[in-house]
Parts: structure tokens; C-alpha cells; sequence
């Protein structure tokens, strides 16, 4: 299966919810609405023909500032790259989000490193992921203010951090 | 015959910095913070072809308790501020530090956020060694810095 064709049957599927789509050189991707994130993303997983069971990264994207641009009605996007390692094909979601007060829903409990992922998402960007067992800052230290990949950052403002910050070990998680 | 034929042993005269700072530093016991591709090319260093035990500081220690040479090769993030400090701190005197490379030394080309603008932010530094990385031949031109520098000590300056 193309990544056309995962286009076409997801169009099929969900409708209007699709709120965008993009096709280029072979690869393909969807933009949703925060609402239809999970269901679509159980849809590719599980779909036998589709198969999509590698959730390889997760991305944040600010738009503020992007040229010719005037009509989005999001500032972020969440983007979740996804990999058949059975089917050999690829495919990529997208998720608008209007601005920090909008909450996407995690999918750690899909991918279990979606955590991780959605942590780094959190720490650059200020995305709220809800029903994320952990969402802490997972690069940049703790007393760090903002969040440094946004355009409103200042490029090069840094901040210290004033004692070593303490080892925290997980506690054993029952994974689904 | 000399005076020392009425000596039961031989003797030299000598200044008390001379012999302390003699031994110093042909005995430095380095401590690599690696951090980045510099502590790739530390590993040269210490190996056959240039083999920095020629100039006695072959006994790496990964216990700064034990180290008196703190070498810093690469990338310090805001985050390891703290801790490359502490590691300095816990090093007993006397104690000299190379930076070695851009990033040690100047942050390099990560102008940004996250990583600290030269190490001498947190720590003094003894000698800084430039290059992305440097070769093995400037690390050990640093040690031999770093010699030439405690050869002008006074020991008792050192608590």
C-alpha cells in the first residue's frame, strides 16, 4: 500500500474531520483536529492493511511568524511520524493546535514511547498532552522558564541552573 | 675530595618549590569530563601513538578525589553546569584544568539556549586548548602548559 492509497482510505474514513491533507513526492500526511487524533491513530495502527505499529518520532512545529501564512488557524502542530515495520511504508499526522490552552490527548498508552516524546514536545513547545502519566520537562532543566523552541523565545537567552538536579527514578509502570 | 666525603649519604641542595614542584609535574593524575567528540580524541591521546604518559600523566582517574589534572573536552549544557562544578569542587588542591576545544572553552558554534558560553562561567581554567576537536599534539602541548605554569608555583600558596 502507497502512502496515496493510506491517504485516500483515511479520507474515506474519517471525512471532514480531515481538516488538511498533503501529498508530495510520494509521502502523504493528514491534519486533524485534536478530538479525532486517537481514534485515527488506533485506525492506521490497527487496520491490517495499513499497519502502521512504529511510532518513530514526535514533533512539535510553531508557525508564529511563518511567511504567507495568514489564514492558519493553529499555531502549533503536533506531528506524529509513523512506520509499518511489517508493511514497509510510511505515514504522518498531523495535529493543529490553536494555542497552548488547547490539550492534545497522549498516546503513550498506543506507543509507549510516545511519553518520552510527548515530554520533549511539552519541554520545547509548552504543548499540554492530557492523560500523560509524567509530563515533565525531559531536556531542559527545572528551573528553566518558556519553552525554548518557540519563535517568541529570545535565541540565545539562556538560563542557569543553580544545584544538581536530583536523579529521579521512575516508579515500575504496568504498561497495557 | 668534597664536602660530601664526610657525609654518610649523598645529598643535593635545592629549593623546597624545586623538588615539590619537580614532582607535581611529571606526576599529574588527569580527570576526563568528556562530553563530546574532544573526549573521542582524549582517547588518542592516551594511547600508543601519542602516549601522554611520556610526560607522566597517564594515570587517568575517574574519581576527581583522586585526580589533580580536570580536563574538560566538550559540550557543558546549562543543565551539567552544576554538576562540573561539583566535580571541581570535590578535587583536593592542588588542581589545574584544561578546556579543551571550542565548545569547553567559548560554548562554540551552539549559540543558544542551552549551553554554557565557556566553562570559565562556572570554573577557573588554566589553559584553553583551541579546535573542533583539537589534534592530540594540543592536548598535549596543554599538559605541557600546564608544567611550565607549575614550575612557577609556590608551593605553599596551595591549601
Amino acid at each position: 500500500m502507497t502512502e496515496s492509497d493510506i491517504l485516500t482510505k483515511v479520507k474515506a474514513r474519517f471525512g471532514a474531520r480531515v481538516l488538511a491533507e498533503y501529498s508530495f513526492r510520494g509521502q502523504s500526511a493528514v491534519t486533524v483536529a485534536p478530538e479525532t487524533l486517537r481514534e485515527l491513530l488506533v485506525f492506521l495502527r490497527d487496520d491490517v492493511e495499513i499497519a502502521l505499529d512504529w511510532l518513530m518520532d514526535v514533533g512539535g512545529v510553531d508557525y508564529l511568524g511563518y511567511p504567507d501564512d495568514d489564514d492558519r488557524e493553529w499555531r502549533f502542530e503536533v506531528a506524529y511520524q509513523l512506520y509499518s515495520m511489517k508493511l514497509n511504508h510510511r505515514f504522518r499526522v498531523k495535529v493543529g493546535v490553536r494555542d497552548d490552552s488547547v490539550e492534545v490527548p497522549s498516546v503513550w498508552d498506543l506507543w509507549a514511547i510516545a511519553n518520552w516524546e510527548e515530554r520533549e514536545v511539552y519541554d520545547m513547545f509548552g504543548i499540554r498532552f492530557a492523560g500523560h502519566p509524567n509530563l515533565r520537562r525531559i531536556l531542559c532543566h527545572d528551573e528553566f522558564v518558556g519553552h525554548a523552541l518557540r519563535k517568541d523565545y529570545p535565541i540565545n537567552k539562556r538560563q542557569k541552573l543553580s544545584q544538581p538536579s536530583e536523579i529521579i527514578l521512575c516508579e515500575k509502570v504496568e504498561w497495557a | 675530595m668534597g664536602l660530601e666525603s664526610n657525609l654518610s649519604q649523598p645529598f643535593l641542595a635545592t629549593r623546597l618549590d624545586e623538588v615539590i614542584n619537580w614532582g607535581r609535574k611529571y606526576s599529574m593524575w588527569p580527570m576526563p569530563f568528556g562530553t563530546a567528540c574532544c573526549a573521542i580524541e582524549f582517547m588518542g591521546v592516551v594511547s600508543g601513538r601519542f602516549d601522554v604518559s611520556r610526560f607522566g600523566a597517564e594515570l587517568v582517574r575517574f574519581s576527581p578525589r583522586q585526580a589533580d589534572l580536570l580536563l574538560v573536552m566538550g559540550t557543558i549544557t546549562q543543565k551539567q553546569a552544576p554538576v562540573l562544578k561539583q566535580i571541581y569542587d570535590q578535587m583536593p588542591n592542588p588542581k589545574w584544568v584544561v578546556s579543551m576545544g571550542a565548545c569547553a572553552s567559548s560554548g562554540g558554534f551552539y549559540d543558544n539556549y542551552s549551553v554554557v558560553q565557556g566553562i570559565d562561567e562556572i570554573i577557573p581554567v588554566d589553559v584553553y586548548v583551541a579546535g573542533c576537536p583539537p589534534r592530540p599534539e594540543n592536548v598535549l602541548g596543554a599538559i605541557v602548559k600546564i608544567m611550565e605554569k607549575i614550575s612557577t608555583e609556590k608551593a605553599a600558596e596551595w591549601r
